[in-house]
């Protein structure tokens, strides 16, 4: 396969500031009003390529900062430092109306089929608003066309096109949500738990649609779940994630076969598996914390259950790894030398 | 001896002058300190059914015809103060999703203290110390902190021990628990149900565990019971089934899941959708979906038949169980 990454991310940081108020943020400290604000760090210095062609899924707890990411890379939310290349242009700083160009190539598709889609627009509607958007000078008929194409690419009747997304079940409006993000012909799509409200034969279908499309099209998916049997069974690389930082990277094969970081072994051992040699659970003590000051130290350290003074004190690097993975992990990394 | 007893359930939603048949039939039986299972995709009945259980079906539902017996006595038709003595006491629920279930302006101690005093005629302090004392048997860390907090203030894992304790304070017989895990992680839901399993064979409690995984239901529950369109399909051990599923539904639906198939390849729908409540389909109402349909599937409904592993309805077991006695008798 031709290694081209497509999508760079470095050193991303995104913080989002809660603001209480005009007179809350000034508190009175050591005999001086001073302003204070409570951040939440959501991203840490994010490091991640997506090369052409691949499926990378991002996994981790709620509030790891893996949505942040997803909207972070389309341009949802600006971010506080850091930089993202797409092929070779940056993209981060841009504004939207120099941003419509890479809008084309790069999609999104939600997480909650039933908020992302207009309901009081018809199924052609939606599409064609697309279409016609970033194909101005597209006659009518050629629209028509296409839109019925694209129905049926993902499984639905051309009798779909007049009705509104409320007549649909969930798993036909993620389809309606999926042949939207595929109107404009893109060649990345951003997935932000695209199956988390769907039950389990839908999300077959689903997801047995999104890896029909990616052989024809030729597509790159950054897949964002916490399902990992889902991860398991449709990723090219997996990243995982927690506290807004990427913890382990490493391909499908290597990170099931054989997990390194902490997290990511506990995290592999909570999915309920249908044989019952299945390894024995790790608890993890509480839950994710809320990055509300930045961590000193490595970011798993309150959970770890192998946590030695060093992972207080010093953040951990991202090290390859003689199998291909990158893991950020001290006890790891002394493993090793030892 | 068993616990709860439900007999030819029948629920319906009215609408206008249509009759929409929501259960079908149903009948199960569940023993002291037993765990069973309801699994089916979305609009197979299985909320519902837990709702029956506790007769919160609103308007326009209403339970048709069937029985509900616990400890041999009949719950449905009790009125509203019987009712209440049953739930909560006797038979508890856990909904998907921990934030609908607790008041949002009552703080977690005033929630549960209220729980205490409609039931029992003790002082706010004792109330207060076995309230707390609940807290600390779901693990939850400092408990007296908790108590005074409100529910946004805690994570969805949090309010679901909540929760578990709020219903371990009466102790009740039964727990119905309606996808209590959809709702949170994975490392949260694997805490989650450890918790729940332990608390069940702690103080032998039952439990009707509702879920769309089998994952999960192959860790909590002996029993498994497969729902579709209204009415159970197939009845079993859940290691048998999960190993031997019978009926093409409980095949299909272990199929679809992603560690079934090998990586990268497509997994194995099934075709279509759940028929919703207007146009069930006649004769077996997964005909239509299942890929080994006959002529007679179409009209009649299949009877429950044991096939040795489970209790199935499928005329394609009942057949190919038919041939294999054949075979034997003319083996003999």
């Amino acid at each position: 396969m031709t290694q081209i990454p497509l999508v760079q991310i470095s050193h991303l940081e995104k913080t989002f500031t809660k603001d209480k108020g005009i007179f809350s943020p000034f508190r009175f400290n050591k005999g001086k009003f001073q302003r204070q604000q409570e951040s939440v760090y959501a991203l840490n210095g994010v490091n991640l390529t997506i090369l052409k062609g691949e499926t990378l899924c991002v996994v981790g707890e709620t509030g790891c900062g893996k949505s942040t990411l997803a909207r972070t890379l389309m341009g949802l939310t600006p971010p506080t430092s850091g930089e993202i290349h797409y092929l070779n242009d940056r993209i981060d700083h841009l504004d939207d109306n120099q941003r419509l160009l890479y809008r084309r190539r790069m999609q999104m598709v939600f997480q909650n089929p039933y908020a992302s889609l207009n309901p009081r627009m018809t199924v052609y509607q939606t599409l064609r608003e697309a279409i016609s958007f970033h194909n101005p000078q597209m006659k009518r008929r050629n629209i028509d066309e296409k839109i019925e194409g694209l129905l049926n690419s993902v499984g639905l009747y051309a009798d779909a096109m007049d009705r509104y997304p409320h007549e649909f079940s969930g798993g036909q409006r993620q389809r309606i949500s999926l042949a939207r993000a595929l109107s404009v012909e893109p060649e990345f799509i951003v997935a932000d738990e695209p199956l988390a409200a769907l039950d389990v034969s839908v999300q077959a279908q689903v997801l047995n649609l999104m890896m029909d499309k990616q052989e024809e099209q030729d597509l790159t998916y950054l897949f964002i779940t916490h399902d990992l049997a889902v991860v398991e069974h449709f990723a090219t690389r997996v990243a995982v994630m927690y506290l807004g930082k990427v913890c382990e990277l490493a391909s499908r094969e290597t990170l099931f076969s054989a997990p390194k970081h902490p997290y990511t072994k506990a995290l592999l051992s909570a999915i309920p598996r249908l044989d019952t040699n299945a390894p024995e659970l790790i608890r993890l003590s509480g839950e994710v914390p809320t990055p509300m000051e930045k961590p000193i130290g490595c970011v798993f350290q309150a959970r770890c259950p192998d946590a030695t003074p060093r992972c207080f004190s010093e953040p951990p690097i991202m090290k390859k790894q003689k199998d291909g993975s990158s893991i950020a992990c001290h006890v790891h990394e002394e493993d090793q030398t030892s | 001896m068993s616990l709860l007893t439900v007999k030819n359930l029948n629920v319906a939603f009215r609408l206008g002058k249509q009759e929409l048949p929501a259960l079908m039939d149903v009948s199960f039986s569940l023993d002291r300190g037993e765990r069973i299972a309801f699994v089916g995709e979305s609009g197979a009945g299985k909320s519902i059914l837990g709702f029956s259980i506790v007769n919160l079906i609103s308007k326009p539902g209403y339970i048709q015809s069937g029985s509900i017996k616990l400890n041999k006595k009949e719950i449905i038709g009790l009125n509203r103060r019987q009712m209440q003595e049953i739930r909560g006491k006797r038979i508890a629920m856990i909904f998907q999703d921990p934030m609908m279930t607790l008041n949002p302006v009552l703080t977690i101690g005033q929630q549960l203290v209220e729980a205490i005093k409609s039931h029992t005629n003790i002082t706010y302090r004792d109330a207060k110390n076995i309230a707390i004392e609940k807290l600390l048997s779901v693990q939850i860390a400092s408990p007296e902190r908790r108590f005074n907090q409100y529910p946004h203030e805690l994570s969805g894992g949090m309010r679901q021990r909540v929760i578990i304790a709020a219903i371990l304070l009466l102790n009740p017989d039964v727990i119905i628990a309606d996808e209590p895990t959809t709702a949170l992680d994975v490392t949260i839901q694997a805490e989650i149900l450890q918790l729940l399993l332990e608390i069940c064979k702690k103080n032998d409690v039952a439990l009707i565990l509702i879920s769309h995984d089998l994952g999960i239901v192959s860790k909590v529950a002996e029993r498994t019971l497969v729902m579709y369109a209204g009415r159970i399909v197939e009845e079993g051990p859940t290691l048998e089934l999960i190993n031997d599923p019978q009926h093409p539904y409980t095949q299909g639906l272990l199929n679809a899941l992603p560690q079934m198939a090998l990586p990268g390849q497509r997994l194995n729908q099934i075709k279509g959708s759940m028929p919703s409540l207007a146009d069930r389909p006649s004769g077996c109402a997964f005909h239509n979906r299942c890929p080994y349909a006959m002529e007679k599937c179409k009209d009649q409904q299949p009877e429950f038949i044991h096939s040795g592993i489970s209790t199935v309805s499928c005329f394609m077991i009942e057949e190919m169980l038919e041939e294999e006695r054949n075979a034997q008798e003319g083996l003999l």
